[in-house]
């Protein structure tokens, strides 16, 4: 148990794969435009319900400190007795009506800024698909235009977890838009400092779009509860310079490299890993690991190690934690829906080694 | 201090004299008897009785949620036993705590209060409580069912508003969702039996005198409340009976893998959800409304335009219903309306809460213990409201929808509106049920003990939510900025648990030793104080006639009585 609270302690910076890693996920420190028009019109109510709150409070405790009954002898007489007065009732619905409709602007106005956005035809397209508790991300490339002269987009590759996307900056403005679906229940898609949360239902696909201001990594989680592990589905947006993100880019697409013929330990966890049952749930690009027909039923391998994290964010890609999640998948994370494959520690070291080289 | 001698009502009153003590049977006669009565008292204070049984059952799950969430990674609860625990805490909350103690005011109170010998349907009273006291084992029996207590059975962990697919087959196997389901289904039943009662005794059993426009403000708010369970309940019943279908008899409403909405059951819930928040404040405001007055010495400020306010809430309460779901991928237009539908609210709201500091202007407070829970429900309602209106608008409800500012934001409603202001009923109705005084001495150090507990669990939650930290999590990485927010609010929990456990001390001890109250302790104006503490089997030995809102005030008050002015 306490080596278990050890090791299930992954402090956010040993998680940094790219500088500076933001932990703080303060919705009041935007660093995206959608982000920033919430948290403009959120300063401007949260100011006049502060005023409210002073003005009210001031009131209720004048009158607290006005007029407490003086004891018995005072409590002899009644104090005056006043039914209403139509003036000040009044002036208490007219007010509140003025301050409602100031809201009503400021809100309807901010609420089609973000919803209603076109966002232009360079913007890159990723879609990103819930399941219980993970993120599958497939990115976009526009492939033609259909009849009605409407792009056609088509996959250009998948990964799991860790979003990468392009910063904007004067220069070179590039938001991502994501296209959100879940295979399973609803979970939601909240990354603070980069937009709101955005549902991602079954059946239904929704929108949200990105437009960060500065590099680095930003967190968040899925907000909406969807079972056992809601707690571990973590998010990380890792934004990057274009000419990184490209780079990232290009890598992702690349076909696997096979594990060094000298690494026997990798060789022959490859050939581990494709003899078990590993191959019927998750893929690796250009083998027959392919996943359930039709879709993937856990994370994308296929370059694996190229990531900073596993498990949705929980712990850090390193041989001893993928060990561990080998040898048993729920004693990290209680109620995953990998099953315990029963390996040896021979084959849980083999496995690991091959999956370390998985670039 | 006591205040006011118990002023002996002229002779329109006839009293019997009968004192706490006498008359007790044995313990089996005792529970004979609350087993077979009809009188509406007995049955309200069962309600009472048996919602502060499941408010401490689900404030214990609610202390043990908080134990798991002190410090990141720990490992004091499992996964799925914390999700069982948040359920079974927002579900028995509301349906076990909230409403009973709800309907157990206005059993007890709204009967007197008009001048009535009991409610309209006594027996259909009995019905709608058994209902709601089966259905409530009935839930709680899930933790013993399928794999069994250690593994925590088949105890609910969809969470209390059991989004769908999470309820249908493919996600939730055993039978969690089907308690949830089954038990919330039959206290539905038991709910709307009561409303309809509640409806019948204040429209056709006032007593003569008592018009409408006479009727004291705690009654019209029941009237309010009443009405919106009939129209709220069905929706929830009729969703749940379609998860059933979907669950036994393979419809498709729900399930997602079959082509089933996800968003459909939201609709419903809502349309449901979204009224039963008001059912739940609304009964608060009914006490205010009584409560205020009499420790302000004046009479409720704006009686017409009150009586408007809670219609209105009402009303608009039932088109607000998708602020819940602005994440949910609405059309601008539709988070457009309903942001602003929910904004409206603010306005009857708001009205309500400057009648009350206007009743209190130019009073003579008496700070007795009633009276300060009243005022701590105005500050904290405040902050309800206000951060009500914060989520009302849809862009900043993007952020914080679903995030530990929502935990904060309904707990000050339901803990700094309905509790705080279920406490001050209980303090000020005590000497009236059982004849005697509650502590005021152990009264004052609930109220300070839980007061500040409360805020301090409660108040950083609002924090959290801003850093990001979603509802609804059994654990939390390190570094995060949350440790001590979480730390603070369970460390608030300690304070709250030991104001309630003084609390329950008092309850009992009272019973026995507490200060003999007299009829009219606090000197009060509607006609419950006019008969005995406890009221006889029949409340009034001649129904008594009223011709103003305060029918005391007149016959306290000969020289200047307030139906000169009507
Ligand atoms: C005694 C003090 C209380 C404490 C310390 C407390 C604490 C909590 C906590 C920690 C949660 C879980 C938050 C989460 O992770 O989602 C929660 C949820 C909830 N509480 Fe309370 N609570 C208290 C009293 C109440 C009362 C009096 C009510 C209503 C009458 C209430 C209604 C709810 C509801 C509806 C939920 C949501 C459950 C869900 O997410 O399904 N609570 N409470
Ligand atoms: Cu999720």
């Amino acid at each position: 148990m306490l080596a278990a609270l050890a090791w299930f302690a992954p402090t956010i910076s040993t998680l940094a794969a790219n500088d500076p890693i933001r932990p703080i996920a303060n919705m009041f420190d935007p660093l995206g435009t959608p982000a920033k028009m919430i948290h403009d019109s959120s300063i401007l109510v949260s100011i006049i319900c502060l005023v409210i709150f002073i003005v009210v409070t001031a009131m209720l405790v004048y009158v607290v400190i006005k007029f407490p009954s003086k004891g018995a002898e005072d409590e002899k007489k009644e104090p005056p007795q006043v039914y209403g007065s139509s003036q000040i009732e009044l002036a208490w619905t007219v007010i509140p009506i003025l301050i409602t409709i100031v809201l009503i602007l400021v809100t309807t106005r901010t609420i089609g800024e973000i919803q209603d956005k076109k966002l232009p035809n360079e913007a890159l397209r990723v879609r990103v698909i819930g399941h219980q508790w993970w993120w599958e991300l497939e990115y976009l490339k526009q492939d033609g235009v259909d009849k009605d002269g409407k792009p056609v987009w088509k996959r250009d590759f998948i990964t799991a977890n860790e979003l990468h996307i392009p910063v904007s900056d004067r220069n070179s403005t590039r938001p991502t838009q994501l296209i959100l679906e879940s295979v399973d229940v609803i979970h939601s898609y909240w990354v603070p400092q980069l937009n709101g949360k955005t549902d991602v239902v079954p059946n239904r696909t929704n929108h949200m779009w990105l437009d960060p201001w500065e590099t680095g990594t930003y967190l968040g989680n899925c907000a909406e509860y969807c079972g056992t592990q809601h707690a571990n589905m973590l998010i990380r947006v890792i934004v990057q310079t274009p000419e990184d993100f490209e780079k990232w880019c290009a890598a992702q697409r690349a076909s696997v490299v096979e594990p060094p013929v000298g690494d026997a330990l990798a060789v022959a966890g490859k050939k581990d890993y494709f003899a078990n049952s590993c191959v019927s749930c998750h893929s690796i690009a250009g083998t027959v690991s392919r996943g359930v027909e039709g879709g993937v039923f856990g994370p994308d391998l296929t370059h694996f190690a190229s990531r900073a994290s596993f498990a949705s964010g929980m712990a850090p890609i390193t041989l001893d934690n993928i060990r561990d999640w080998l040898r048993d998948p729920h004693h990290l994370k209680p109620g995953v829906l990998m099953p315990n494959m029963q390996l040896t520690d021979t084959e849980v070291d083999q496995i690991a080694a091959y999956l370390m080289t998985l670039k | 201090m006591a205040h006011g001698s118990s002023t002996t009502p002229e002779d329109d009153f006839v009293i019997t004299p009968t004192r706490p003590g006498e008359e007790k049977g044995s313990w089996s006669s005792v529970i004979q008897d609350l087993l077979f009565t009809v009188d509406h008292k007995k049955l309200g204070l069962m309600y009472i009785g048996s919602g502060l049984i499941f408010f401490v059952i689900a404030g214990l799950m609610a202390a043990a949620i908080r134990l798991q969430l002190a410090i990141p990674n720990a490992h004091f609860l499992e996964p799925d036993v914390f999700n069982r625990f948040f359920t079974m805490h927002g579900t028995a909350m509301v349906f076990l705590v909230g409403m009973p103690i709800i309907f157990g005011m206005a059993n007890y109170l709204v009967p007197l209060m008009v001048g009535a010998r009991d409610m309209a349907f006594p027996r259909l009273n009995a019905f709608g409580f058994w209902m709601f006291f089966f259905s409530a084992w009935f839930l709680y029996f899930s933790y013993f069912a399928g794999p069994g207590l250690y593994n925590a059975g088949s105890a609910p962990d969809v969470g209390w508003f059991a989004y769908s697919p999470l309820t249908s087959k493919a996600f939730s196997r055993g039978h969690s969702s089907d308690y949830w389901t089954l038990a919330l289904l039959a206290s539905g039943v038991g709910s709307i039996a009561t409303a309809i009662n509640i409806i019948v005794t204040t429209i056709s059993l006032r007593c003569k005198g008592m018009t409408l426009g006479r009727m004291p403000l705690f009654v019209w708010t029941f009237l309010v409340v009443a009405f919106l369970v009939i129209i709220a309940i069905p929706p929830l019943s009729a969703c749940q009976i379609m998860l059933l279908l979907d669950r036994y008899l393979g419809a498709k409403f729900f399930d997602t893998q079959a082509g089933g909405s996800a968003v459909l059951w939201q609709h419903f819930f809502w349309i449901f959800g979204h009224p039963e928040v008001y059912i739940l404040i609304l009964p608060g405001f009914a006490a205010m409304n009584e409560i205020v007055p009499v420790f302000s010495r004046k009479p409720i400020f704006g009686y017409p335009i009150m009586v408007g306010a809670n219609v209105m809430i009402a009303f608009i309460s039932l088109g607000v219903w998708a602020h819940h779901m602005f994440t949910v991928g609405m059309t601008s237009l539709g988070n457009s309306f309903f942001a602003i539908s929910t904004m409206l609210v603010a306005v009857p709201t708001g009205i309500k809460i400057f009648n009350w500091i206007g009743t209190m202007y130019g009073g003579k407070i008496r700070f007795e213990l009633p009276m300060l829970f009243c005022i701590a429900f105005l500050f904290q309602f405040l902050i309800a409201g206000l951060t009500g209106v914060m989520l009302s608008v849809a862009p900043f409800d993007w952020q914080l929808s679903d995030s530990y500012f929502v935990v904060a934001h309904f707990h000050y409603v339901l803990i700094g509106g309905l509790l705080f202001t279920i406490f001050a009923t209980i303090y000020f109705w005590y000497p009236k049920c059982f004849g005697r005084m509650l502590s005021h001495k152990l009264g004052m150090w609930h109220f300070w003990l839980f007061t500040i507990g409360f805020h301090v669990t409660f108040f950083p939650q609002h924090i959290s939510g801003f850093l990001g930290m979603p509802r609804r999590i059994y654990t939390y990485e390190a570094g995060r900025g949350w440790e001590i927010w979480n730390m603070m609010s369970s460390l608030g929990v300690i304070l709250q648990a030991a104001g309630i456990l003084i609390f329950v001390w008092n309850l009992i001890y009272s019973y026995r030793k507490g200060k003999i109250a007299g009829d009219d302790p606090w000197d009060a104006w509607t006609l419950e104080w006019a008969t005995t503490s406890p009221p006889p089997d029949y409340n009034f030995e001649k129904t008594p006639e009223v011709r103003s809102r305060r029918p005391l005030w007149d016959l306290k008050h000969p020289d200047d009585p307030d139906w000169k002015y009507e």
